[in-house]
């Protein structure tokens, strides 16, 4: 605190200077290099958005800023410089402390980036105690940053632990951690992509506020060009450990330069897709369908109702979006149309005859006719089974012999993008899109009129989803079934549905066709999804073109 | 939180039920126990005598009506050899038992949660590799083997006295403590791999907070929390555990009763054994059900 400030002496230089950083891999890695020859300042007060998808090397990045990577990655060349001075960025506990005061970090999952057995006062306490604060003055300290990031009642807030605090108020405790100590340099590495769109919206608010007030320098990691186009003063954006364009943030947005930097921009904002038939016969049909799912015991039953009086209609050949924040009962619908979940009143309709009540060998023929592709294609498939088995297995169980269940699926492999080599190998082997793929060739091995997808593109990377999501319509465009398409991300809805549900705590809100829905919305709760989707102006943008 | 409390105390009591009816109908389905009790050749009314005696000639509802009412009110009924209540025999016994098994336990609560911790810092170094060895041994090594190991060297090499008043507790509590070091060294290393390697440990790292600290206020009780359910089991096994070991160093305790009396068809003395033995299991489950309330907020909340 007593060391001479370099702001008042020296012409204002960067905050932070990255130069020529390069950090290898370890000799088994899948490129020699994490990233290679990184060049590039963040100035005092201002927000550069760091963006690239999984694997592009930014995290990398973020670790030698904070003095974190590992010695199984050293850096072959360049350094980085913070206020004037060269900071080692392989683990150092000497720098531990100065650094930790002055660059903070907050990171995606919140919840887990707390200690899970310790209150939140406590935790905040200890970060003051290791830096040396008195023990009278930690307390009121926390208060302080509790009541500033805007968590309501700081005191309760204190003295409760991290898996009672809701996802958005986890990570305004955690971004009040990183404020306690008063940092130049806040790092936030993907903050808002575990959160729904209107918490998103705050916490984007919050940082932004936060900057002004605190006259942080952000560094802010993200693959999403809509949450850039909120926040950053500049961009830098990354592929494969590369920087493959920088520059000012309104003119990468409006005129990026790089292929990639186009590609990823273009799936904020995508194109609306050729609608499907609508003279189908309707495949599916629910009608006040209720569920409520009962737990506790004695004294404390709970009952949480969570789908109301749901009723809903797909065609052949359609695609329906379900649209809803965490909570608001979409997957727990999509499991009572599965016949996952019996429901509590209400009838669903399979082609016109009643399945809510089925049992045994009717419902497992039924089973052939819905399929499920689902959220993580990583525990979605069992890792123990090659790729062919995992496919053949469905088609052999409903009768089919297994040589042709096998040549079935060996034609599938190849018609979702796989190379035939594939079939042999395990999910390991394989990315996150390439698994999505195998789960989609799962599903339609088993010639389902329904496919309902969960989530099917949240866990991929935003050029990924895209390609996958061209999958879906291009299998639908060939085997002609219905889609129902469970999301929290209104892109991905654009991208794919036809119709649109939304949905909020357990009930549909509003219904309608996609561009009437994304045009003028009705629903207040629809309007507000839009509002607080990042990017809004990109999307509005799009439209009018 | 009172649910859970509750739920976890219906729990016990209707597994100590169960127990109390399987040990009274497998007791009466492997045989008659009044022709077990006499010699081969008795006559016929001798063995009648015996059933009467015994009350085995009563329907079975109402035996086991009998045998659960005396349950409750603490009349578990007297050893067929010596006429002494059967609690009594055991009360004399068990402090032995507890003295080796409490040894034991600490021992290897002492040796493997340390090693184990050390290994999964020290994570693929040789000392890993050791530790590891070293626990699959100890769990792969059976008691009356290295029961007899311990005494060779405690024989030969410390000339150790192993036996009577002055016995050594060393030796058999490390007899019969080695699999469950092995075990706990195990667990400790993958529960402590798992936590050091949760996101909080990385945020912590972030704000500064130094290695031991890390470990001892942020890994720790996050580690802790399944070891407790792995020791409270090998408490629940203590009585169980002993049998072997109490054999083969003739250690006076309730494992070598228990032995004694199914030799010599100790009807109600095994009874109560095994009734001991599934209520300890009962217990410690109880203790670490609460313990829990304790160490993780998260139930707490429940």
């Amino acid at each position: 605190m007593s060391e001479p400030n370099p702001e008042e002496t020296a012409p204002p230089a960067p905050l932070l200077s990255i130069d020529g950083l390069t950090v290898a891999l370890p000799a088994d890695g899948d490129r020699p290099e994490a990233v290679h020859e990184i060049s590039f300042d963040i100035n005092r007060g201002e927000t550069l958005c760091l963006v690239g998808e999984s694997g592009s090397g930014k995290s990398v990045i973020g670790q030698a800023i904070l003095g974190m990577l590992p010695h199984a990655l050293p850096v072959t060349a360049g350094g980085i410089r913070f206020s004037g001075q060269t900071m080692p960025p392989q683990r150092d506990a000497a720098f531990g402390a100065i650094r930790s005061a002055r660059i903070a970090m907050i990171f995606q999952d919140a919840g887990a980036s707390l200690n899970p057995v310790r209150t939140i006062g406590a935790q905040l306490a200890e970060i003051l105690a290791v830096h040396g604060v008195s023990k009278p003055a930690r307390l009121p300290r926390v208060l302080d940053v509790l009541r500033d990031v805007a968590l309501p009642d700081p005191e309760r807030i204190a003295r409760s632990y991290p898996h009672q605090l809701s996802g958005g108020q986890a990570q305004r405790a955690v971004i009040a951690a990183a404020l306690l100590l008063e940092p130049k340099l806040l790092i936030a590495d993907e903050p808002t992509t575990a959160l729904d769109v209107t918490t998103q919206a705050e916490i984007l608010a919050l940082i932004a506020r936060l900057k002004v007030e605190h006259d942080l320098s952000v560094l802010f990691v993200t693959h999403d060009f809509g949450v850039v186009a909120e926040i950053a003063d500049r961009v830098a954006v990354m592929q494969d450990g590369v920087l493959v364009e920088t520059g000012d943030a309104q003119d990468v947005l409006r005129n990026p330069q790089h292929p990639y930097t186009q590609k990823l921009i273009a799936a904020v904002n995508p194109t609306p897709r050729q609608l499907g038939s609508d003279d189908g016969a309707p495949i599916l049909e629910a009608t006040d369908v209720n569920l409520i799912y009962r737990s506790g015991f004695l004294g404390n039953r709970k009952a949480l109702h969570a789908v109301k009086d749901v009723s809903l209609s797909i065609s052949e050949g359609r695609t329906v979006a379900v649209v809803g924040e965490s909570g608001s009962g979409k997957s727990s619908l999509a499991r009572c149309l599965l016949r996952l979940e019996d429901i509590e009143s209400g009838s669903i309709r399979f082609k016109g005859a009643e399945i809510a009540d089925v049992t045994g060998a009717p419902l497992r023929k039924l089973r052939q006719s819905i399929q499920v592709v689902l959220q993580d294609p990583f525990s979605a498939l069992n890792p123990r089974q090659t790729i062919l088995s995992a496919i053949a297995e469905g088609p052999m169980i409903h009768g089919i012999a297994p040589d042709a269940a096998r040549a079935k699926a060996m034609e599938l492999i190849e018609l979702v993008g796989l190379s035939a080599q594939a079939a042999g190998r395990y999910p390991q082997e394989f990315s996150g899109g390439q698994r999505q793929r195998i789960c989609i060739a799962r599903a339609l091995a088993l010639e389902p009129e329904l496919l309902i997808a969960d989530e099917a593109v949240s866990a991929l990377d935003v050029s990924i989803q895209t390609q996958i999501l061209d999958l879906f319509a291009d299998m639908q465009r060939r085997f002609g079934f219905a889609i129902l398409f469970i999301t929290h991300d209104l892109a991905v809805a654009r991208a794919i549905a036809d119709d649109i549900l939304v949905m909020k705590s357990g009930e549909i809100v509003e219904r309608g066709p996609a561009d009437r829905v994304f045009g003028a919305p009705e629903h207040p709760y629809t309007a507000g999804l839009l509002e607080a989707a990042p990017g809004l102006e990109l999307f509005q943008q799009g439209s009018a073109a | 939180m009172t649910g859970y409390i509750l739920s976890r105390l219906l729990r016990a009591a209707l597994t100590m039920l169960v127990t109390v009816t399987l040990v009274f109908l497998f007791i009466r389905l492997s045989g008659d126990p009044a022709a077990a009790l006499v010699p081969p050749d008795a006559p016929q009314e001798v063995i009648d005598q015996y059933t009467r005696a015994l009350g085995l000639d009563q329907p079975l509802w109402q035996q086991y009506l009998g045998y659960v009412g005396g349950i409750l009110q603490g009349n578990f009924g007297f050893s067929i050899h010596t006429g002494i209540a059967v609690e009594e025999t055991f009360l004399d016994r068990l402090p032995f038992t507890l003295h080796l098994g409490l040894t034991a336990l600490c021992m290897a609560i002492a040796i493997g949660i340390p090693i184990g911790a050390v290994a999964a810092i020290r994570r693929g170094t040789a000392l890993d590799r050791f530790v590891m060895g070293f626990s699959v041994f100890a769990f792969a090594m059976p008691n009356f083997l290295f029961g007899l190991v311990m005494i060779l060297v405690a024989a030969l090499a410390f000339s150790t006295f192993l036996g009577g008043e002055n016995a050594s507790v060393i030796w058999p509590a490390l007899t019969l403590g080695l699999a469950a070091m092995g075990s706990f060294a195990r667990f400790t290393r993958s529960s402590v791999l798992e936590t050091i390697n949760a996101p909080y440990m990385r945020a912590a790292e972030a704000r500064g907070i130094p290695f031991g600290m890390r470990l001892v206020r942020h890994a720790a009780p996050n580690a802790a929390i399944p070891l407790v359910t792995l020791i409270g089991l090998s408490l629940g096994a203590l009585v169980a555990g002993s049998v072997v070991t109490e054999q083969v160093f003739a250690w006076p305790g309730v494992g070598q009763l228990l032995v004694r009396s199914v030799a010599t068809r100790d009807l109600a003395q095994v009874q109560f054994l095994v009734l001991v033995v599934a209520f300890t299991m009962v217990i410690a489950n109880l203790i670490v059900d609460f313990l829990y309330l304790i160490i993780d907020p998260r139930i707490r909340a429940k």
